[in-house]
């Protein structure tokens, strides 16, 4: 990176990309060589800075300003503005939402405040397609330690001193994970990386994969080397294209420099990674399915044990951990397991990564060190609840896990507060309320997701689940007995005790922990018949106030049924049996003349 | 077995893909996904010389091609739209633009208009969840949507 005066990063991350962010460096690349400033500024495309919620990102090095929102219009004011004149562009710098104030380096804003970046630690620092930039920041200097300095039962013991435990969703200890499968001996062992992300609402593996993939690769071949193994398999979403061509990129170029393949940096290590792709299957996340999606099977798991430590794939002894355990292991092995097991809480140990979203005003991917609370993430990093509306629930774990709500506000995250708040850690999505989330809803929505995504193998999960989900449609339809609220909690224990998988498990968590905490809700809707935050469309009716209405015929223009009738100046009316209660007449009204009933 | 309605141009291109994996069984997800990557999708015929080049049963081929939700045995539309119905999607709103595509297009999920123009499909995060409500149409993404974009993205590809 020396050769060059300057270097502008461009956010090359899905959600900026999706906000041409390709443009922006196109255009920059253009102007910059308008001005002959093409070998003295480099603009290079990185993985994804987190901020999605003010993208498409810009950073300037080596001044660290931080610009926002940029379009492909800006990249020239950019270039004659920042670069040439050296002033900044105030209107594309973070405004402080307190304060109004322009904040130009991120390390002051909100967001970045309270997060250390471990596992994200490269992503938007360097041009994920290119080995030298990985490398220039530290990159396989684990690796040629371990190699180097250090025995297969060092490796393990300074991992299990770390505390690491899987990211994946489990939290099972990375290091004793390690050591059982050193210890078995076969002729042939696997390391796989599970980057099956099917969390709906978390992207943080791809983002690591998208913007630092040499890190997992580092990782893979770490573990490799622990526990004997001289294969490297990583199970990966199709539905992930870019993230496959850049790890596709970053092994070519990693079999380039001698370090993966034969005698890796004359060590007699032999390491090698093969992609295989999934096809679109939640259950493949678990591991036992995931291996038999592997070799080309339906991803249906089987009872543990054996577990794939000692019968894997193709029956070897196989190491399966998640993407972003994996990109904790360089860092552990350089700074040893000292200084990170001094980061988090007693039990959990690091930083975890979370996708931040749903109703809040910062969206993005943060990284924050376990123990930190709901109320920190939320009103300092994520910058409290969009449209000043107020907090109602926060969902982790995504389809297997549960909601939180303001009583847990200032619970410290890790992985044993969550089980017990009767949530889980799981991948990292966390998604937040506000108030117009009906719970029921909710439940009702991650229980469709389970229906279609259990593989149907063992009954509780196949059937048990598809029965939740009638009882929870049936609620919100109003036509819900308190009888049915005993049954969905008895229904759900039953699941949770006999499903075959991690799947079944923990499938009803979100219908148990809605229940818990906003019961009052669901007797509401089967008693009252009432739907507080307005989503269950069976049980409410729009009603126009005859005093308010002016006869601006805007709602009857835009019903897309006709159910609204009227003299033009004079009020209107709408017919309920025509009414779809799509909404859109309340998004038109500006008088305030409609209401939900 | 029934036989092959395929043209032989077709047949060839299956078997070369095949031929590329080495015809092992174990590499049937990988051999579909090149298949469905070259004709869109997975009709009876195709997973029928599937199994025959990998020597498998073709229950086996179509218990794979039906278990995992990337495949599909339907011709997918000239613009096949998706709807992300991932959870940050869904708190913010994506279901009224479900329901207006549905009721633009007048299809519902998982159909294709009778002009074969469009197809309407759900998933399950594209991981552009800052966007939230996010629609994929071919590979562009559209995002921060409401029910009012829903014409303007049709028209985009009727005209």
């Amino acid at each position: 990176m020396a050769k060059y005066k300057m270097h502008v990063l461009v956010c090359g991350g899905t959600g900026c990309k999706a906000s041409q962010s390709a443009q922006i460096v196109e255009n920059l690349k253009a102007v910059l060589t308008e001005n002959g400033l093409q070998d003295e500024v480099q603009v290079i495309t990185t993985g994804c800075f987190g901020f999605c919620e003010k993208g498409p990102i810009v950073k300037m090095m080596p001044d660290n300003t931080f610009y926002t929102q940029v379009k492909p219009e800006d990249a020239r004011t950019i270039v004659e503005e920042h670069i040439i004149k050296g002033r900044k562009v105030t209107n594309l710098l973070y405004t402080d939402p307190e304060n109004n104030e322009h904040v130009s380096d991120s390390k002051h804003m909100g967001f970045y405040k309270k997060q250390i970046r471990i596992a994200l630690r490269n992503c938007g620092f360097i041009d994920p397609e290119n080995i030298d930039e990985s490398i220039s920041r530290g990159g396989y200097e684990a690796l040629g330690k371990c190699l180097s300095e250090m025995k297969p039962e060092d490796v393990i013991q300074e991992i299990k001193l770390s505390g690491l435990r899987g990211r994946g969703g489990g939290g099972f200890p990375t290091g004793l994970k390690w050591e059982i499968a050193s210890k078995n001996h076969a002729d042939q062992k696997y390391v796989v990386c599970n980057a099956d992300e099917g969390d709906p609402g978390a992207f943080m593996d791809r983002s690591i994969m998208e913007g630092d993939p040499h890190s997992i690769i580092e990782a893979m071949a770490i573990c490799g080397y622990a526990i004997g193994a001289t294969k490297g398999l990583v199970y990966i979403r199709a539905e992930y294209p870019l993230a496959i061509d850049r790890l596709q990129i970053a092994i070519k170029q990693a079999r380039e420099y001698g370090l993966l393949g034969q005698d890796i940096m004359g060590s007699g290590f032999d390491f090698d990674i093969e992609l295989r792709y999934g096809a679109g299957a939640f259950v493949c996340g678990e591991e036992t399915a995931l291996i038999h999606s592997m070799e080309g099977k339906r991803g249906e798991p089987t009872f543990k044990p054996p577990f794939p430590a000692v019968s894997g794939y193709l029956g070897k002894p196989t190491n399966v951990n998640n993407v972003e355990t994996f990109a904790n292991i360089p860092v552990i092995i350089t700074k040893g397991a000292d200084w990170f097991n001094k980061i988090g809480t007693e039990k959990s140990k690091g930083t975890k990564v979370f996708a931040l979203a749903g109703q809040i005003n910062n969206v993005g991917l943060i990284e924050v060190p376990m123990g930190i609370t709901l109320r920190e993430v939320i009103y300092e990093i994520g910058g409290g609840i969009k449209d000043g509306k107020e907090f109602k629930a926060v969902q982790t774990g995504g389809p297997s896990g549960g909601c939180l709500t303001k009583k847990h506000l200032d619970t410290p995250i890790d992985y044993d507060n969550l089980i017990a708040a009767g949530s889980m850690m799981g991948s990292g999505g966390m998604v937040v309320m506000d108030e117009t989330s009906c719970m029921v809803s909710i439940a009702k929505f991650y229980l469709e997701f389970t229906c279609e995504e259990s593989c149907g193998k063992c009954t509780p999960c196949r059937i048990g689940n598809k029965r939740l989900c009638e009882m929870l449609t049936k609620i919100s339809k109003g036509n819900g007995t308190m009888e049915d609220l005993y049954e969905l909690r008895n229904l759900a224990a039953v699941i949770k005790d006999t499903a075959l998988c991690g799947l079944g498990q923990t499938s009803p968590n979100p219908v148990l922990s809605t229940l818990d905490n906003f019961w009052d809700e669901y007797v509401e809707h089967v008693v009252d018949k009432k739907c507080r935050a307005g989503v269950c469309k069976s049980l409410m009716s729009y009603e126009i106030d005859q005093t308010k209405c002016v006869g601006c015929t805007a709602c009857a223009r835009n019903c897309p049924v006709g159910a609204i009738k009227g003299e033009k100046k004079m009020p209107h009316t709408i017919d309920p049996a025509v009414c779809i209660k799509c909404g859109a007449c309340i998004e038109r009204c500006k008088f305030g003349a409609i209401s939900i009933k | 077995m029934a036989t092959i309605k395929l043209s032989e141009s077709k047949i060839k291109t299956i078997k070369d893909i095949c031929k590329s994996f080495d015809n092992k069984s174990g590499e049937v997800i990988n051999v579909l996904h090149q298949v469905q990557g070259a004709f869109g999708y997975l009709p009876a015929e195709v997973q029928e010389v599937v199994a025959m080049e990998l020597n498998m049963p073709v229950a086996q081929v179509y218990g794979i091609v039906s278990f995992y939700s990337f495949f599909t045995m339907q011709p997918k539309g000239e613009h096949p739209i998706s709807i992300c119905l991932g959870t940050a999607c869904y708190v913010r709103g994506a279901e009224k633009v479900l329901d207006e595509f549905k009721r633009q297009l007048n299809i519902n999920v998982g159909e294709t208009t009778k002009d074969g123009k469009f197809s309407l499909n759900c998933l399950r995060c594209v991981g552009a969840c800052g966007l939230a409500p996010v629609v994929m149409v071919g590979d562009k993404v559209y995002g921060r949507l409401t029910p009012d974009n829903v014409k303007d993205i049709i028209a985009e590809y009727n005209s």
